[in-house]
Parts: C-alpha cells; sequence; structure tokens
C-alpha cells in the first residue's frame, strides 16, 4: 500500500478514471478496445510476398531457420494482396514496375503499412541518376518505416518489423492514426 | 445410449432432467439437449481451428527447424487469437466485378457443410449427435459438397486465378472421392453395417488398420486431397494461382474459409480414427480421451504431409487418383470380399 502511494504521488500521474478509482489499479488490467485490437494487429503483420530486387532474397532469408521471423509471428507471406497488411518494398522500384506496385498497395484492405527495405527504396540508392528508377517509395506510397542498407541485413528486417510494431502500439495509445 | 458412463453423455442426460423437472415438457427437454449437442460440437470446432492454425505453424517451424511463434504468451500460444482479431479488424473490401449474392454466401456455406459432418462423428459412447444407420454415407456424401462453396467462390469473384482455382476444386474431388468410398467401403463389407456406432463396436478386438492396411492408405491420402492440403492444395497453390478462390476475399470473409479448412481436417481426422484406429476403444483412459489420442495422432500425420512434400502438378494428381488409387482400393474390395467368403461363408 505504502509503496503504491508513494509512486503515485513521485510520477505525478493524471487523473484516474471513475472506474480505476472504484476497481483499483493493481488489481484488475484496463485497457481500451483500441489498444486490444492494436495488441492483435501488431503481432500478426503478415506481409505480402512482393519481392522486386536482390532486397527480396535478405527478406527471405529472414523467414527462414536462422532468424526466423515466425518468432514474431510475421511469417505468414500471403500471395493475395486481399489478406496482407504489410507491403514490404524490397528492391529497386523501376518506372515501369511503379504502377503495378501502388495497385498492388490500392488492392491490400485498410489497416495497412509499408516498409521500404534498402538504400533503392528508401532513395533510389546507387541507380539515383537513372532514368528508369523510382528515387524513393514514399513518392508514391506513404511509407512507415525506412530500413537502410544494401542489402539490409535480416536483423534490420526484423528490426525494423518491430520498429512498426512500436509505432502501431504507440499511436493506439495515444488515441491517434499511425 | 446403453451401459454409458462417460461424464458428456451424463452431461445431456442431466440437463434434460434438470429441463424435464423444471418445465414438466418432454419436447423442451429434448430440444435441450439438442441444442446443448449444437453447442458443443461449435465449441469443439471453433477451439480446434484456433488451436490447429497455432499447432500447424509450431510443426511447420520444428519441420524446417525452427523455433515457430513464441512471443505471445508461453511458446506463443495466444498467436492464434491475435490473427483471428487482427482478421476481425481487417477492412471488407467488395470487388465490384463479383456476383454479390454468391460471392458472400460461399464462405458461410462452405462453413456450414464442414460443421454438418460432425453430426456423425462418435466422439464416445453414445456421444453422437444423430447416430444415422447410414452415418458413413452421410459423412462422404455431405463432405463431398465442400466442392460447391469453392466453386461458387472461384466463379463469382470474377477472377481468373480463382476461377480456375474454383475449377480444379471440382476436377480433384471427382477423381479423389471415388477412392476415398471405395476404401470405406471395405470397412462397411467387414462390418456389415454403416452406422457409425456399429463400426466402433466391431473394433473391440481388433482395429480394422491391421485388416485393411490397404484401405488405410487409400483413405488417408483421399483424405489428404479432400481436405485440400498439401502435397494435394492444388486449390490454393500459391506459385501458380494467387489463392485460388480464396483471392478477392479479405479480412473475416477469408478467415471464415480459414476455419473450415481446419474444420474439415479435424473431421477427416476423425473419421479416420473412427473407421480404422478403433474410434474411442482403448485400455485404462476414459473413451474420448482415447478418441481424442487417435484424432492427434492422424492430424500431426496430416501436418508430416504437408510440410513433408512439395506440391504436385495437376495431370500429376489426376494420374495418380485415377490409374493407381482407384485400381488400388477396388482391388482391396475384392480381396475382402473373397477374404470374407472364405473365412465367414455364412455371416
Amino acid at each position: 500500500m505504502e509503496v503504491n502511494t508513494e509512486k503515485q504521488s513521485q510520477q505525478d500521474l493524471p487523473a484516474l478514471s471513475p472506474l480505476a478509482q472504484l476497481l483499483g489499479t493493481d488489481s484488475v488490467i484496463l485497457t481500451t478496445v483500441e489498444q486490444v485490437l492494436g495488441w492483435a494487429q501488431t503481432h500478426s503483420f503478415w506481409p505480402l510476398t512482393s519481392g522486386l530486387a536482390c532486397c527480396a532474397l535478405e527478406m527471405m532469408a529472414t523467414g527462414a531457420g536462422r532468424f526466423d521471423l515466425a518468432r514474431f509471428g510475421y511469417e505468414v507471406f500471403r500471395p493475395s494482396p486481399r489478406h496482407a497488411d504489410v507491403l514490404i518494398v524490397a528492391g529497386t522500384l523501376t518506372w515501369k514496375m511503379a504502377p503495378p506496385l501502388v495497385r498492388l498497395y490500392e488492392q491490400m484492405p485498410e489497416n495497412k503499412w509499408v516498409i521500404a527495405m534498402g538504400s533503392c527504396a528508401i532513395g533510389g540508392g546507387p541507380f539515383v541518376d537513372s532514368y528508369s528508377v523510382v528515387p524513393g517509395v514514399d513518392k508514391l506510397l506513404p511509407v512507415d518505416v525506412y530500413i537502410p542498407g544494401c542489402p539490409p541485413r535480416p536483423e534490420a528486417l526484423i528490426h525494423g518489423m518491430l520498429t512498426l510494431k512500436e509505432k502501431v502500439m504507440a499511436a493506439k495509445k495515444r488515441g491517434g492514426k499511425p | 445410449m446403453q451401459q454409458s458412463t462417460n461424464i458428456w453423455f451424463e452431461l445431456g442426460q442431466l440437463l434434460k432432467q434438470l429441463v424435464l423437472e423444471l418445465t414438466g415438457m418432454p419436447w423442451l427437454a429434448s430440444l435441450a439437449q439438442t441444442l446443448l449437442g449444437i453447442v458443443g460440437i461449435f465449441a469443439v470446432v471453433m477451439l480446434a481451428a484456433l488451436i490447429l492454425v497455432y499447432l500447424e505453424r509450431k510443426v511447420c517451424a520444428w519441420m524446417q527447424m525452427r523455433v515457430g511463434p513464441n512471443r505471445l504468451g508461453p511458446f506463443g500460444i495466444f498467436q492464434s487469437v491475435a490473427d483471428a482479431l487482427k482478421l476481425l479488424t481487417k477492412e471488407d473490401i467488395r470487388p465490384a466485378q463479383v456476383s454479390g449474392k454468391m460471392w458472400a454466401l460461399a464462405p458461410v456455406l462452405m462453413f456450414m457443410v464442414v460443421i454438418i459432418t460432425y453430426a456423425v462423428i462418435p466422439f464416445d459412447a453414445g456421444v453422437i449427435f444423430a447416430d444415422l444407420n447410414i452415418g458413413i454415407f452421410f459423412f462422404v456424401a455431405v463432405s463431398a459438397q465442400t466442392t460447391l462453396p469453392l466453386l461458387m467462390a472461384g466463379w463469382s469473384s470474377n477472377n481468373k486465378y480463382s476461377l480456375v482455382g474454383g475449377m480444379r476444386t471440382v476436377a480433384q474431388m471427382i477423381s479423389y472421392e471415388i477412392p476415398l468410398v471405395f476404401s470405406i467401403l471395405g470397412v462397411v463389407m467387414i462390418t456389415g453395417s454403416m452406422k457409425m456406432s456399429d463400426i466402433v463396436k466391431a473394433q473391440e478386438s481388433i482395429w480394422f488398420i491391421v485388416t485393411q492396411p490397404v484401405a488405410f492408405v487409400v483413405f488417408v491420402i483421399a483424405a489428404t486431397a479432400e481436405c485440400n492440403r498439401a502435397p494435394f492444395d492444388l486449390v490454393e497453390a500459391e506459385s501458380e494461382l494467387v489463392a485460388g478462390p480464396f483471392v478477392e476475399y479479405s479480412g473475416m470473409r477469408f478467415a471464415y474459409f480459414f476455419l473450415a479448412e481446419y474444420a474439415s481436417l479435424v473431421a477427416s481426422s476423425c473419421i479416420a480414427a473412427t473407421l480404422f484406429l478403433g474410434g474411442w476403444h482403448g485400455p485404462w483412459l476414459p473413451g474420448w480421451i482415447w478418441f481424442f489420442l487417435k484424432v492427434s495422432a492422424m492430424i500431426f500425420l496430416f501436418m508430416w504431409f504437408r510440410w513433408t512434400f512439395p506440391r504436385i502438378r495437376v495431370d500429376q494428381l489426376m494420374a495418380f487418383g485415377w490409374k493407381f488409387l482407384l485400381p488400388l482400393s477396388v482391388a482391396n474390395i475384392i480381396v475382402t470380399g473373397v477374404g470374407l467368403w472364405l473365412f465367414f461363408p455364412l455371416s
């Protein structure tokens, strides 16, 4: 009891809601629907099977035995955009490939996120001066997380997806859109 | 029914007695018992589907020397809860070109058809929703109807991949339903009855996997094809047809198909355990635990297939079904008939 009161006075917490005052904060888990749904969404990102260039090989390695993306529940690579949550742009995007990729993004149902993986996806990479390469997919898609590297290691991709998870959860706690 | 001492049967009888005492209306009592059966079956199916999605990913991981989901809860057991909740929150996209009612009806029908097959599965002595005298025939007839919702989904999506997937379902079903039925026929010939409880009772001394090993092998192969699982998952072959008939379904509609797929896997495993592994028979433990263990073993076998064999081509599947499984199952019927005629001439 004493420890609890000390903590509250120290941290200068905001006023508790009447429900929380009635039930106490240490015996009952109080949460919002948004946070529960955010918990579900962030623990089952299903990426779209879409590899554009060499970064896709690192993406495949991430799913395989040594790095095992499945530990976080993110290994369900869905072939159909209708079932996918995350579009990992893994590789160089050319202007010729850009319309199909944007179309794939538009075909994904809402609550969808985009990860730009590798230098080419972030800003065109070594091909930035080329007439045929899109200088960064954020010209076309709303990118949530950028993963630098040429190509990024599998650990970096895992870190990127966990960063996306933190970003979504932070937005859910704040009560806004990610 | 008779001399049943298991708790599930007692539970049903208790409820019936309770309602009868409270209301004094026999029809209400039997209605309550029926509803309890339906609720029980739904609970079993939903729980099994949730657990199997998790288990499939774990088994897959073990076979590939990975760890598998382990972040949510102990050993990641809440992974499929998160998946189901997430699918609930996904946007429900309805493409402009689909033909509305058929498209919306297909996932629901698929689930319904699979649930209906559970009516004839004997979970324990007396614990069977409807002990029909054509039980196994009913199962085969109803489970073959899973073709229609898939074809409906494929055709009404107005998508070339889903149409090819739907057509493949029909082709696959025709070539695998016949060996499946013929393999069951061997068991029915020995038992002399199509009633599920009679088939289980006939295995009190010896399981039919011993007397009908060929039929068991044919049944397992054909059941794998019927559940649309690898190596026969040509219906939703990812590398050729994006996701087969499910291409245009998002969120909960897709989850219905997913659920039905695992429910039909459990149903096929239940039938395999009933026909060939002696159903609820077994020493020491209560019957329903034995049945659960046998069904679990069959499910693990199907998962083992899935993560071991690569997908075969559609023409290989047809050739295998018509040129190998069908003659084998017919030969099994002939051998069984001759054996019965030699050893039990009068029965």
